[in-house]
């Protein structure tokens, strides 16, 4: 699992204006742009290439919040 | 020190109002992409039940119900590390066919740590978007500046 694959999820479902390559890791995707919905699809798909299920204990802002908060969360479920 | 400043607490009454506008095309894309994984994860039994039809789903109500939850989000207001899912906010229909909230799971401690009262919530859809307004009642203890004699 590596950031550039949750960057790629992102850059096809989160729906960013200006696209994520100019944002950090630490960059608040919420502030780029990312809107509810598209935060929905961005976990669907995060689901469905890692195969792994976010519990409801982990459907909060901060766990979608940037891609070094994915990356940790992924981290978590899948060690 | 010579008219110091004394603060009260009392409960008082305020409104809080949450508003949300939803692309229904972006809806209808993500029941195409994901199917049923998208449909349980954001909808409870009984709002899939309200917009299936006989081979297909009412995608403008599927959006305006996404508005709805956003727009009671709003009322909660979640911080960052709050848990908050999707189907614990769940609009219902009453037998008028007006909307109603329930609200279950992680919505409720948050309902309560706000001292929202009962939500009221509207929704509505049109060409290419659906929309939802929430409103409630909030009661929180509020302080207010007694003078120096103690008077209110």
């Amino acid at each position: 699992m590596s950031k550039q694959q949750i960057r790629q999820i992102l850059q096809e479902h989160g729906k960013f204006p200006a696209g994520v390559d100019a944002l950090a890791d630490d960059a608040d995707l919420y502030a780029a742009g990312m809107t509810s919905h598209a935060s929905v699809n961005v976990m669907l798909a995060l689901e469905d290439a890692f195969e792994l299920e976010f519990p409801d204990r982990m459907l909060k802002r901060s766990v979608f919040e940037s891609i070094n908060a994915i990356h940790a969360a992924i981290a978590e479920l899948t060690a | 020190m010579a008219g110091a400043l004394r603060c009260g607490r009392r409960w008082g009454d305020s409104l809080r109002v949450g508003t949300d506008l939803v692309q229904i095309a972006e809806v209808a894309a993500a029941v195409a992409r994901w199917g049923d994984a998208y449909l349980r994860r954001v909808f409870a039994a009984d709002e899939l039940a309200a917009c299936r039809r006989a081979a297909d789903w009412d995608i403008a109500s599927l959006a305006a119900r996404f508005a709805a939850k956003e727009a009671v989000m709003k009322l909660l207001r979640p911080d960052a590390a709050s848990a908050l899912a999707w189907t614990d906010i769940v609009v219902q229909r009453e037998r008028s066919g007006a909307p109603a909230i329930r609200l279950s799971g992680l919505a409720l401690p948050l309902a309560r740590r706000a001292g929202l009262g009962p939500v009221a919530v509207s929704l509505s859809h049109d060409g290419d978007y659906a929309c939802a307004t929430a409103i409630a009642n909030c009661r929180s203890l509020t302080t207010y500046p007694e003078n120096e004699k103690g008077k209110k």
